[in-house]
């Protein structure tokens, strides 16, 4: 069992005292710098590349309570100026509630952005947050009829160019896959995969990908940062 | 956990247990343990001190000792020991997620017994606080000589280290593996070359609020790599369904096998909130059925009436009585006057098939099924005469009468012209893992040659010992 999910005052987690251990080791990191040439997509075809936004401050004792309606006002809340709207730069501050929030462009060396190692890194708060994430794919083509692929822990929201495209609502694990997309057409060129997600207590994390007509994921494509 | 011992018993007792499926006594426990039987009792262990303890697998009371704290313990007999396995530290906030997993062993569970005393073997896996992984809900699995434990939360990864069974420490040198994600509460399990992780999703320790469901993966290794039906690795979220919450109960967690032998395999867990028993968290038995190499949760036999069929001959399970037409002219079934008006023609009713019916004990047999009266059979649970591993023990009627099925001292079977709670007259019904149904009149539990009702010919039904390998002794409960 694990309760870290829900409970901040549950008596079994209060009662346990933490046992005696071998010396600390730092868990390897999952992020590096964002190179400056365009990375593709894993072999699977999961997003690797991202410009995140240290954590906005947001607390939620449980994540139960992050149903369509929650989230949605949550998500689509204006923090910053332009959320909606351009890319920032690596190293761009936003100021939310008076506090000021860095973007970084990161690659990740896993499937998944573990947005709680993120937090943890920087020493910023790793419950009760919501993490903001854009990326650039660069199609050679236009691309019809794809579909975003998302999972997210916990809930989430999507935008492909500005249009919503997928909604993860309520406690979620994340699970590869999880919600899919209506089709969605990638335009030649630059498109704009911007998400949200919010958090309560326990790790948090997603992964994205993009998927062809027949469910295959979509691998000719780059992601940058700019 | 505190919460769980101060709701009184006696109030619970007195709670009725309408669903047939739930067991009885006061079977209150997160987080349980694999079931072991010890000196002839089962023992389960949970969250928190002590657990439970059952001389059927149907009534339970709080019983057993199991030091050294901590959470969500796990039990396997291996040789003269009983290695118990359990985490200590983790779990969640205030816990943090430094912990470590701790094994110890007992020659019994019984403290009663003079070879009761846990003996520590120290700790087999830690996390530090800092890494993806909290080292808490460990499970066994002795398979081909060796011994695994699986453990974590889904804050990082479930990991499999390797124990040694003669001794219950870590093998020198044995690295974790990273075998899952989004999981916890996990079990092993092998069947027919396949390793399967089971483990559970959703949200615990939120009464009816919680999602608890319980997952499964499947590897040809122990070490992974796990992948689900649709070819998922656990590693990125996978998992097919076991079991999820349903009627009365909410959110089952924590996966145990029950392997009661003869293909008969049942599971514990525990759902975090029983509705009936104001919401708290209880163990739970159900049966386990395999299908097409995967497990999932099968189902005690619903109350209602029923043919009930033999997957030897298709037999129906019938009053051995003379058999009654329908009075009907056969002309009919090939053809009408032009216009005629097609009327419904009633089946059979109790009263017309029952006219010759002796009043005394009647003999029973297997016949083709006829949608009548004599072959129909009204199945109801007598809680209250108790139950073995999950399910109570039943009531087989003919439906609309007085009349039971009985087992007779030569090992034949009868209706009797009344019930009376007599042992022959209760019928302890086991769902097999291919979905079938086990039906034996309640013995002994612990009888050295049960017996069951076995279609020994086409058309004759006896008691004799179960032999998984056919279909004699292999019933369906079809709807009339």
């Amino acid at each position: 069992m694990s309760i870290y999910l829900k409970f901040s005052g549950c008596l079994l987690a209060a009662a346990l005292a933490a046992a005696p251990l071998a010396a600390i080791a730092e868990p390897p990191p999952t992020f590096t710098p964002a190179t400056a040439g365009p990375k593709a997509p894993d072999p699977q075809g999961f997003l690797q590349r991202w410009l995140l936004l240290e954590p906005i401050t947001k607390p939620n004792r449980s994540n139960t309570g992050f149903t369509g309606t929650y989230v949605r006002q949550a998500l689509t809340t204006p923090y910053f100026p332009d959320q909606f709207g351009t890319v920032p730069r690596n190293g761009q501050t936003e100021t939310v509630a008076g506090t000021p929030l860095t973007w970084h462009a990161v690659d990740t060396n896993l499937f998944d952005v573990k947005l709680f190692n993120f937090a943890q890194s920087l020493g910023k708060p790793t419950y009760g947050v919501i993490f903001w994430a854009v990326t650039v794919v660069d199609s050679p083509r236009e691309m019809a009829n794809v579909r975003l692929a998302v999972g997210s822990n916990s809930a989430s929201m999507w935008w492909v160019n500005g249009k919503e495209a997928a909604g993860l609502f309520g406690d979620r694990r994340m699970v590869m896959d999880d919600v899919v997309s209506p089709p969605l057409t990638l335009h030649k060129g630059r498109n704009i995969v911007r998400g949200a997600v919010i958090n309560g207590p326990g790790l948090s994390d997603f992964c994205v990908r993009f998927l062809d007509a027949n469910g295959q994921p979509i691998r000719d494509i780059t992601l940058t940062t700019r | 956990m505190k919460l769980f011992t101060a709701i009184g018993a006696a109030l619970l007792l007195a709670l009725p247990n309408a669903a047939g499926a739930q067991l009885a006594g006061e079977p209150f426990i997160h987080d349980p343990s694999t079931i072991a039987y010890s000196d002839g009792k089962y023992y389960t262990f949970g969250t928190g001190s002590g657990g439970l303890v059952s001389e059927d697998g149907w009534t339970w009371h709080r019983g057993g000792e199991r030091p050294g704290g901590g959470v969500a313990p796990d039990i396997i007999h291996i040789g003269e020991r009983y290695y118990v396995v359990y985490a200590v530290g983790g779990g969640g906030m205030n816990g943090g997620h430094a912990s470590n997993v701790k094994v110890m062993w007992t020659k019994s569970l019984d403290p009663k017994s003079p070879e009761f005393g846990y003996h520590d073997v120290g700790i087999v896996a830690s996390s530090n606080g800092k890494e993806d992984q909290d080292a808490i809900d460990p499970a066994f699995l002795l398979a081909k000589g060796h011994l695994w434990l699986s453990y974590g939360t889904y804050f990082g990864y479930i990991r499999i280290v390797e124990l040694n069974p003669k001794t219950g420490q870590r093998v020198a040198g044995n690295k974790p593996v990273d075998v899952a994600i989004d999981m916890e509460a996990t079990d092993l399990m092998y069947r027919d070359g396949w390793y399967y992780l089971l483990g559970t999703h959703g949200t615990c320790c939120d009464g009816p609020n919680s999602s608890y469901n319980i997952r499964v993966g499947r590897s040809r290794s122990p070490l992974g790599p796990y992948v689900d039906n649709m070819g998922v690795p656990l590693l990125k979220g996978g998992g097919k369904l076991v079991i999820a919450g349903r009627g009365r109960d909410y959110g089952p967690g924590h996966f145990g096998l029950l392997d009661l032998g003869d293909g008969v395999e049942k599971f514990s867990m525990h759902y975090e909130s029983d509705m009936d028993r104001g919401g708290r968290s209880v163990l739970a038995i159900s049966p386990l059925l395999w299908k097409d190499g995967w497990p999932v949760a099968g189902e005690n036999l619903a109350p209602g009436t029923y043919e009930i069929q033999s997957e030897r001959s298709g037999g129906a399970l019938e009053l051995a009585t003379d058999f009654v037409r329908i009075a009907f002219d056969f002309r009919r079934s090939f053809s009408s006057p032009a216009g005629a008006e097609l009327k419904p023609i009633p089946n059979q009713t109790l009263a017309q098939d029952s006219t010759m019916w002796p009043s005394g004990p009647i003999a029973v047999d297997l016949g083709d099924y006829m949608i009548r009266p004599h072959q129909q059979w009204t199945i109801t649970p007598v809680p209250e005469a108790g139950g073995a591993f999950g399910a109570p023990y039943y009531r087989i009627g003919i439906a609309g009468t007085d009349r039971v099925l009985a087992a007779t001292a030569e090992n034949t079977v009868v209706a009797q012209p009344a019930f009376t709670g007599a042992a022959e007259q209760l019928w302890r019904i086991d769902q097999l893992t291919d979905g079938t149904y086990r039906i034996m009149p309640r013995q002994p539990l612990h009888s050295t040659k049960p017996v069951v009702l076995v279609a020994i010919g086409a058309s004759s039904p006896v008691l004799e010992p179960f032999n998984p390998a056919g279909d004699s002794g292999r019933w369906t409960f079809k709807k009339p």
